[in-house]
């Protein structure tokens, strides 16, 4: 099967391979041992035992663990994707250690709690913690290595009904909404790297706004890796009720690091009728230094379910990370709703980048619009690839795909696999695609304005991408600009 | 103002710019004339620090300082304004924002503090009605799917904006219809008003140009540098005479 329709296929299954279910299973006995609840962490390896340890700590109710092990049986015959346009060593997943928690005690009440250390961390990132509580309508809930350390404006969300936890306190507290909707869109047995991740994940958020509520307030996580080979595992779920809405931000840094970190997350969001769901985006991870040493490997499984008149909207401005791996899609099941995709994607030094959206049209006059921007400089790899599946019922269903490129330099590339398939006549479906270069005459006529280099990269990088930028939340578009700009810094002379 | 003595120059091994002598004092008007591939535009280039011209020889004063020891930022900042004779277009990026990136960084190179939004949109808007530019232009990105001659409006609107002291002006005329060159002259002449000590560098093919900006000195260029230099009445006698009555001294 040509590698690609295996990644279009790639919904719940994956070929089984029994050479490395043995090798697994022989590891288990091999590497059998006995696990310390109380240790701040698990050892290194991935066996039942582990995923029963991990499941413990949490103190996770019956369900829950054996949907875990579960999966993990399914992953031991899955193999990992082949088909993206990306290159990497093989990841060894008994190296690395699947529970880590900080260094202090968890649950706390206030951030006069938190060790201070940490917070100056979030500092030097530039996102203290201080002041996104200042910042008018933005809830934090900070997700720190596996265990959430701070959740903010808790109260006036839980005023409107709205339930904003991590996904740890969700299963504990909702189990009856877990079980519902946990893997209702992202089934455990969907891809590899979500698979895993369903086998093991660590913590994440989860959101439920009730019927007819519009979410009072932005809501919004920060993610961090920090200990030394802790993969990391979130899993987000959101579920907007009949006739809510709600907006959503997850922005992500991480500090140096000298080895590759895998980061495979999985979000859910389950936009019941009448629903809007929007997601934003700004992925900053470690990419590596400039020989490509280094930086996290982020795959990413991401989908939406969208009901009759639903609407969900995927934003993202993907900066980081070594690999990118990522599909944010939409299934758009109900009758007329939509579907949007705005991406903005900088692969700079030896960073690559293949990502890009599904959009399956179900449902009669169903929409949806994709904008792509990928931007490649140094020696670094973008690739744009997406799906739009029109299906037999889909009346009237139409699309509109916009994918431009921008190469800085001529040894970076870019490279865009778009893919339809349509099954319905009725169907309306666009593609565009633009490749352009910034020019040493763009830059020249800058500079003979008086206008620096840096300042005219980002300006033109800026003018590139506007279409997305403009769909972030007003408080994260002027952090976006900041990032491309930074992200790009040394690129050019 | 700008003082080149002996000015050598070539892209990639090609030799242009071979030994071009010019001063220019305080609130002169010079234009220089040459036919396709006398190095006119390369002039142009130099002076404005584009990289893929390597300076061989010789040496550039502007304003007392070495203008070919500076980055073109810097030039820029220091009041050398080169008009493009092919404007480029940044897609997505507002008139107004480069504008202000522009205008501020200049300011700042001058040790003064940017201008705010309000004022600056207040500044440029009264530049605007000075040039007779609609302001719908500013909203608009830079010279994105602008006409020739919107192109060159919005550079002689830059130029009033920035306030430079010398103005280079590089083949503005080309491809302009006559309306266009009304509009563009009454810009030029208008900023010469402004500030009678600026000074003005008018490269051009033609003599039409000339009609509406008066040069004060004409200056033919072949092959590199100038072989002869007089009034205002040299661009007659060359529209008359054409190049071919010219030659390099050997």
């Amino acid at each position: 099967m040509p590698t690609w329709e295996r990644w279009c296929l790639q919904w719940g299954y994956m070929s089984s391979d029994t050479e490395t279910l043995e090798n697994f299973t022989e590891q288990e006995y091999k590497y059998g041992f006995t696990v310390d609840i109380e240790a701040d962490e698990l050892p290194a390896g991935l066996n039942e035992e582990i995923i029963r340890a991990l499941s413990a700590k949490k103190d996770e109710p019956e369900f829950m663990t054996e949907w875990r092990l579960r999966a993990y049986r399914k992953w031991l015959e899955m193999e990992s994707p082949e088909w993206a346009f990306i290159e990497h060593e093989p990841i060894d997943y008994q190296a690395l250690k699947y529970y880590s928690a900080p260094k202090q005690k968890p649950q706390l009440e206030s951030l006069d709690q938190v060790d201070p250390k940490l917070l100056e961390t979030y500092e030097k990132l530039g996102i203290p913690l201080e002041e996104q509580k200042r910042l008018a309508g933005v809830a934090v809930d900070a997700v720190f290595d596996s265990v959430s350390i701070a959740t903010t404006y808790k109260e006036e969300l839980s005023k409107a009904g709205v339930i904003f936890c991590s996904i740890s306190e969700a299963v504990k507290e909702h189990p009856e909404l877990v079980k519902k909707y946990l893997g209702s869109v992202v089934p455990y047995t969907d891809n590899y790297f979500a698979t895993l991740n369903s086998a093991v994940f660590s913590d994440g958020t989860f959101v439920y706004v009730p019927k007819g509520v519009k979410c009072p307030l932005e809501l919004s996580t920060y993610f961090r890796i920090n200990a030394q080979n802790t993969g990391q595992f979130e899993r987000t779920l959101i579920i907007a009720d009949e006739g809510s809405s709600v907006s959503y931000l997850e922005g992500c840094t991480a500090p140096m690091r000298d080895e590759n970190q895998l980061h495979a997350a999985v979000v859910e969001l389950v936009a019941l009728k009448d629903a809007q769901i929007k997601y934003s985006t700004i992925q900053n991870w470690y990419p590596g230094d400039k020989d490509g040493k280094g930086g996290i490997y982020n795959f990413v499984t991401k989908r939406g379910m969208a009901e009759e008149n639903a609407k969900i909207s995927w934003t993202q401005v993907e900066t980081g990370s070594a690999i990118t791996w990522k599909y944010p899609s939409c299934i758009l099941k109900g009758d007329n709703s939509v579907g949007e995709f705005y991406s903005v994607a900088i692969t700079n030094n030896c960073q690559q980048a293949d990502t890009g959206t599904k959009m399956v049209h179900i449902g009669k006059n169903t929409k949806s619009t994709i904008i792509s921007k990928g931007i490649s400089a140094g020696v670094a790899q973008n690739s744009y690839r997406g799906l739009v599946k029109v299906l037999r019922g889909a009346e009237n269903a139409r699309n509109f795909s916009q994918c431009d490129s921008m190469l800085m330099g001529d040894k970076c590339g870019a490279h865009t696999f778009p893919y339809i398939e349509v099954d319905n006549p009725t169907a309306q479906v666009e593609h565009e695609a633009t490749t352009s270069k910034i020019g040493e005459d763009q830059l020249f006529y800058c500079n003979q304005r008086g206008i620096s280099t840096e300042d005219a990269i980002g300006m033109i990088v800026h003018g590139f991408c506007k279409e997305v930028l403009n769909e972030l939340p007003m408080e994260f578009a002027l952090e976006a600009r900041q990032l491309l700009a930074i992200s790009l810094e040394g690129s050019v002379g | 103002m700008l003082q080149i003595k002996e000015l050598q120059a070539r892209i990639e091994e090609k030799e242009i710019l071979k030994g071009f002598d010019l001063d220019i004092q305080p609130g002169e008007v010079h234009a220089i004339m040459g036919v396709n591939g006398s190095g006119k535009s390369t002039l142009a280039n130099v002076l404005g620090g584009r990289e893929e011209y390597e300076v061989t020889g010789g040496s550039v004063s502007f304003l007392g300082k070495d203008l070919l020891d500076m980055d073109p930022e810097e030039r820029a900042r220091e009041g050398l304004f080169l008009a493009f004779q092919y404007p480029v277009e940044l897609p997505g990026v507002l008139i107004s924002y480069f504008l202000r990136t522009a205008y501020n960084a200049k300011r700042e190179h001058a040790g003064e503090k940017p201008l705010p939004v309000r004022e600056f949109n207040a500044l440029i808007n009264e530049k605007a009605k000075l040039l007779e530019l609609n302001p719908e232009l500013l909203k608009r990105s830079v010279n994105e799917g602008f006409s020739g001659g919107e192109k060159k409006r919005n550079e002689i609107f830059q130029m009033a904006l920035l306030e430079p002291k010398l103005c280079i002006l590089d083949e503005t005329d080309s491809g302009l219809d006559i309306d266009a060159l009304q509009v563009v002259s009454h810009g030029v002449n208008t900023l010469k008003k402004e500030d009678p000590s600026r000074s003005f560098l008018v490269i051009t093919h033609y003599q039409r140009l000339l009609n509406y900006v008066v040069p004060d000195y004409v200056h033919v260029m072949i092959d590199g540098k100038i072989v002869k230099s007089g009034g205002k009445e040299l661009a007659l006698e060359l529209e008359e005479k054409g190049y071919g009555s010219f030659q390099p001294a050997a």
